[in-house]
């Protein structure tokens, strides 16, 4: 099937499998490899994209589901000439290590921010519950996003 | 094994009246496919037992909350996202809104859907145990038109349920008649979140000074399918809230659920657990004497 979907405010047109994940579309069709394959079964976030506005796990959405869609993936979240503040906290306070859950996270804490600017520790607690780390013991990447709040 | 892409049909209808349509027409080969939280992980694990599945994302008629004065009805695709953000579900149907906020992180529940939670028909899922509890209903839709079933029984079986290969669960509606009533959700899983429950346990109840009125209650993972303890609630209601009232509610749901060992628990720590529940919600009503 043909689909037509916005990635990162670029119109898209592809032929799809319409059962093709997402998460595979983006990768190997558009090449946009900052969205990570973790689990592959929803429980790790690493996939996460942002879809009309909503996070989601790429891996479980089915291509056929995003035709007219707006996505945005980790490559649209900074801007020309700057990094997000929740990358450049990222950096400043150590919440990268391996790398792997990092566009995850970023996404996560993105849209957090949009929704809520002022979030609480619950808030982020809450709003990074989906995606896992193995490396950082997850405290610098709350103190990143506390951090990134602060800006 | 992975599956093979190719082989799977993911059709999206213009209508509603055009998914019933694909549904009658074909019966058993075309099954509804909403937010694939549950469908997409047999995808990927080759396990997804139909080929072609019709699209009912899209589907606005399966949307939206609306209340009258006796009734809360949602549309199947209502996801735990909104239902945890509807004043009305918050105030008067606090375990569903909690059931929805323990269901996956927020990208599933960005996703998940009600009627997916119950189509899916796993005797571990969260929110069923809560629509058990308040009394629910449901609404079963073909091109023959519509019909409402309550929800207790529409399970009859891992896995199996009372609806025909060319109808379409399209909406849930709860009665308004706990408001002031305790209600008592509770998850048990390996952690505090992010995880499948051993043990899910919903409850409702009326009080009259020291006497139970009313209750009803549900468990999940304790048995094939989400059990409502009627023969827990028949021994409970009309009593004195006392010890002996508790040993009584204990050993008549011990006998009312059949847990079994899993790769998640075991069948003596799912019962012990699910007594131990039961105890904590009557508990919680305060003990005097």
């Amino acid at each position: 099937m043909l689909i037509n979907f916005a990635v990162n405010g670029e119109q898209r047109a592809l032929e799809v499998y319409p059962m093709a994940r997402l998460l595979d579309v983006l990768r190997e069709e558009l090449e946009l490899t900052g969205t990570k394959e973790g689990c592959g079964e929803g429980e790790c976030g690493a996939c996460t994209v942002i879809l009309n506005g909503e996070i989601v796990n790429s891996c479980l959405v089915p291509v056929a589901q995003v035709n007219g869609a707006d996505i945005t993936t980790i490559e649209g979240v900074a801007g020309e000439e700057q990094l997000h503040a929740v990358q450049q906290s990222f950096i400043e306070h150590g919440g990268a290590q391996c790398g792997i859950c990092t566009p995850g996270m970023v996404l996560a804490a993105v849209d957090l921010l949009q929704r809520n600017p002022q979030p609480s520790e619950a808030d982020i607690r809450t709003g990074l519950a989906g995606n896992l780390c193995r490396c950082t013991g997850y405290m610098k990447i709350f103190e990143s996003v506390v951090r990134a709040c602060q800006k | 094994m992975r599956a093979f892409i190719p082989n799977y049909q993911l059709t999206t209808p213009a209508s509603l009246a055009d998914a019933l349509a694909l549904l009658k027409s074909e019966p058993d080969v075309w099954k509804p496919f909403a937010g694939g939280t549950d469908l997409m992980v047999l995808l990927e694990a080759g396990k997804l037992p139909h080929r072609n599945y019709i699209n009912i994302w899209d589907l606005d008629e399966l949307r939206g909350i609306d209340a009258t004065d006796t009734h809360i009805t949602l549309g199947a695709l209502t996801t735990y996202t909104e239902i945890q953000s509807d004043p009305i579900l918050r105030s008067e149907f606090p375990m569903l809104c909690q059931a929805a906020s323990e269901t996956g992180g927020l990208a599933i529940q960005n996703r998940g859907t009600l009627g997916g939670n119950i189509v899916n028909a796993s005797p571990a899922a969260d929110s069923p145990p809560a629509l058990l509890a308040y009394d629910a209903e449901i609404e079963l839709l073909s091109t023959g038109g519509s019909r409402w079933v309550p929800y207790q029984g529409f399970h009859t079986g891992y896995k199996q349920m009372h609806i025909g290969p060319d109808e379409l669960l399209a909406r849930i509606r709860l009665p308004r008649n706990t408001k002031g009533w305790r209600h008592y959700y509770r998850k048990v899983g390996t952690r505090k979140a992010q995880a499948i429950s051993k043990v899910c346990f919903a409850a409702v109840s009326r009080m009259d000074h020291e006497q139970i009125v009313d209750t009803r209650i549900a468990v999940g993972s304790v048995a094939p399918i989400i059990v409502r303890c009627v023969q827990t609630e028949n021994a409970l209601r009309g009593r004195k809230l006392d010890t002996e009232t508790i040993k009584l509610a204990c050993d008549t749901l011990s006998h009312e659920i059949s847990p079994i060992d899993d790769i998640r628990s075991t069948a003596n720590y799912r019962l012990q657990v699910a007594k131990n529940l039961l105890t904590d919600f009557l508990l919680s009503h305060g003990l005097n004497g």
